[in-house]
C-alpha cells in the first residue's frame, strides 16, 4: 500500500482531567474514504480540529505525507493540501457565492501582497469559481449573497471552497448534517466522485452515507478509537453495537 | 455604485466650493478634506479590515509634526517633506502595528490608544521643537520652490486632489485580491485561515497604507494652521476620527450608499462633523450639547435603519 497521506499517530489531548483524544492512531491513504464515527462527544470534532491545526495535541504527532506537521499553525497546514469544510459551515457571509470561491482560488495560489487589481487573473478565477459551484450544484447561485444561501447551499459552498485548493486530503465534519435529502443523496455522489483527486477524512452520523462512502471505518468512543475496519466489519463488531450503533444497524 | 456616486457629489461640490465661498469658508473646507483624508484612511482599515484603531490623531500628528520639524531644520520643500512625513507615520503604523495586530477586539483598541499616548507624550517632551506649547511653522511648504500653497483657493484644490487620490488609492486597494482577503478575515478570520492564507501581514500592510495617508493629512494639517502641537495627538481627536467614520457611515447608509470601508461615508462624515461643529459654535459656545443629542440621534436612526434592512 502507498504511504499514508495523513498519520495520526499517538494522538493525545486532554481538557483538564477530562481525555478528549486518548492516544488516537488513524490513517488516511490517498483516493480512501476513511470515515469517523462515534457517539456525540466522542471527539470527532476535536480530532479534526487537531489535525488542521486549530488546537494543539498534548502529545502525539500528525503527519501529511510523512512529513511532521503537528507544529504548523492552520494556514501552513492548509498550503501543504490540506482543505476542511467544517462542522457549523463557515463561509464569508458577507461575499456573495462565487466571491468565496474566488477567493478560496485565490488562496490556493498563495499568498500574494497585490495591491491593485489584476484583471486577468481575476477573469481566469471567476470562470474557474464557476465551473467549480456548477460542480457542486450552485451554478445558479453564484451571485446569491453567502448568508442569503439555504443550508444545503452552504455546505456545497464550502465543499466548492474546499475543492478550489485542489487538497490532496479532505477532511470533512459532516457535510451531511441538516441537509435535506435530496441535497443529501447529491452530496454522497458528489462526495464519491471526489475519492479519485484526494484522500478524504469523513467524519458524520448519517450511517446509510458512511455505509455507502467509506472504504474503512473508525469507531471513536470516549476519545479512542475502539474499532476499526471495512463497513461490514464494523458494523458485525459487538463492542460497535453496544457502544454506537444499536440494534437498529 | 451609490457609494461612487456620493463621493462624486461630494467631490464635485468641493470643486465648485471656491465660486462661492471666502476665504474663512475656504479654509474651513480645507480643514474639513484634510480630516476626510484621515477618515479615509481609518475607514481603510475600520471598514475594509475591521480594525478599530483607537491612535490614530498620532499618526496624523507624527506627519504634522514632520512637516514641522523638517521646517525648523531647513527642509521647507512639500516634495521632500510630505512624502518623509508620510514615511514615518506608515514606520510608526509598522512597528505599533506589527504588536497591536497580534491582538483582537477591545484588546487592539487598547494598544492603539497605548501607542497614540506614547506618541503624544513624545511630542509634548520635544522641549527644541516647542514643547507643550506646540511650534510655529515658518510659512508654509513650498511646492519645488514656489510659494503656491500660500494662497487659499491653490491650498483648497492641492488638498481636494490628494483627498481625490487618497479616496481612490483605498478603493483600488480594498477592490484588489489583497483588498479582497482583508474583507473576508474580517468576516470570518478562521475560514481565511483554514484556506491557507494568514490574515496577520495583510492587516499589517494595511496598517502601514492608512498610517501613510494619515501622515499625508497631517502634513497638509500643519500647513493650514501653520502650526503644530502635542494636541494633534491627542485621543480626543482619535475618537473624533472614529465619530466621523461611523457616523458618517450611517448617513451614508441613510442615503443607500452607506456602510465602513465605501469610503464615501468617510468623506461624508469628516465634512459633516467639522461643519456642522462650526455651525453649533457660532450659535453658542456650549455647542457640544447640541452636537452630543444629534450624534445619539444618528447613530439611532442608522441602528433602527439597518436593523429593518436585516432580514
Amino acid at each position: 500500500m502507498s504511504a499514508p497521506l495523513l498519520s495520526v499517530r499517538a494522538l493525545r489531548k486532554s481538557y483538564g482531567a477530562l481525555a478528549v483524544t486518548y492516544g488516537v492512531d488513524l490513517d488516511v491513504h490517498p483516493g480512501e474514504i476513511h470515515a469517523l464515527i462515534g457517539p456525540n462527544g466522542a471527539g470527532k470534532t476535536t480530532l479534526i480540529s487537531l489535525i488542521s491545526g486549530e488546537i494543539a495535541p498534548d502529545s502525539g504527532q500528525i503527519l501529511i505525507e510523512g512529513r511532521d506537521v503537528t507544529g504548523l499553525p492552520v494556514h501552513r497546514r492548509a498550503r501543504a493540501g490540506l482543505a476542511r469544510s467544517f462542522q457549523i459551515t463557515s463561509v464569508v457571509a458577507a461575499f456573495p457565492a462565487l466571491e468565496n470561491v474566488v477567493l478560496a482560488l485565490q488562496a490556493a495560489a498563495g499568498p500574494s501582497f497585490r495591491l491593485v487589481p489584476a484583471p486577468g487573473a481575476e477573469r481566469a478565477r471567476r470562470e474557474e469559481a464557476r465551473a467549480l459551484l456548477a460542480r457542486v450544484g450552485l451554478g445558479a447561485r453564484a451571485e446569491a449573497p453567502a448568508a442569503a444561501l439555504s443550508h444545503g447551499e452552504k455546505r456545497a459552498l464550502e465543499l466548492a471552497m474546499a475543492l478550489a485548493g485542489k487538497p490532496r486530503l479532505l477532511l470533512l465534519d459532516e457535510p451531511m448534517a441538516g441537509t435535506g435529502p435530496d441535497e443529501s443523496r447529491a452530496m454522497v455522489d458528489l462526495i464519491a466522485s471526489l475519492k479519485t483527486s484526494c484522500g478524504i477524512l469523513l467524519v458524520e452520523h448519517d450511517m446509510d452515507a458512511v455505509f455507502r462512502l467509506a472504504d474503512r471505518v473508525s469507531v471513536l468512543v470516549a476519545g479512542s478509537v475502539i474499532a476499526r475496519g471495512t463497513p461490514a466489519e464494523v458494523r458485525a463488531d459487538p463492542a460497535v453495537r453496544a457502544a454506537y450503533l444499536g440494534d437498529e444497524a | 455604485m451609490r457609494a461612487a456616486l456620493l463621493l462624486s457629489a461630494l467631490v464635485a461640490a468641493l470643486a465648485l466650493a471656491p465660486l462661492a465661498a471666502d476665504t474663512y469658508m475656504l479654509s474651513l473646507l480645507a480643514r474639513a478634506m484634510i480630516f476626510a483624508i484621515a477618515a479615509l484612511s481609518l475607514d481603510f482599515i475600520l471598514g475594509g479590515a475591521g480594525l478599530v484603531s483607537f491612535g490614530h490623531a498620532a499618526l496624523m500628528g507624527i506627519g504634522a509634526y514632520g512637516v514641522g520639524i523638517l521646517m525648523e531644520e531647513g527642509t521647507r520643500d512639500a516634495l521632500v517633506a510630505f512624502p518623509v512625513a508620510m514615511a514615518v507615520a506608515a514606520l510608526f503604523a509598522l512597528a505599533t502595528g506589527a504588536i497591536s495586530l497580534k491582538t483582537r477586539g477591545v484588546y487592539f483598541i487598547m494598544i492603539t490608544l497605548a501607542f497614540g499616548q506614547m506618541a503624544f507624550f513624545v511630542t509634548q517632551s520635544l522641549s527644541a521643537y516647542g514643547g507643550d506649547d506646540g511650534l510655529t511653522l515658518a510659512a508654509r511648504s513650498t511646492i519645488a520652490g514656489n510659494r503656491w500653497l500660500k494662497s487659499p483657493l491653490t491650498f483648497h484644490y492641492v488638498t481636494l486632489g490628494l483627498m481625490v487620490a487618497s479616496a481612490l488609492v483605498c478603493a483600488m486597494i480594498l477592490a484588489s485580491p489583497f483588498g479582497r482577503v482583508l474583507k473576508a478575515a474580517k468576516d470570518n478570520e478562521r475560514r481565511v485561515r483554514a484556506l491557507g492564507l494568514d490574515p496577520y501581514p495583510y492587516r499589517l500592510i494595511a496598517y502601514a497604507i492608512a498610517g501613510a495617508l494619515a501622515g499625508l493629512s497631517g502634513a497638509l494639517l500643519a500647513n493650514l494652521t501653520e502650526f503644530v502641537s502635542p494636541a494633534f495627538l491627542s485621543w480626543h481627536r482619535s475618537g473624533e476620527l472614529i465619530v466621523m467614520v461611523v457616523a458618517g457611515s450611517m448617513a451614508a447608509s441613510a442615503l443607500g450608499a452607506g456602510g465602513t470601508g465605501r469610503l464615501g461615508g468617510a468623506v461624508l462624515g469628516a465634512l459633516g462633523v467639522i461643519l456642522v461643529e462650526e455651525g453649533l459654535s457660532h450659535l453658542t459656545e456650549h455647542w457640544r450639547i447640541i452636537f452630543g443629542p444629534l450624534l445619539v440621534l444618528l447613530v439611532l436612526a442608522g441602528g433602527v435603519r439597518s436593523r429593518r434592512a436585516r432580514p
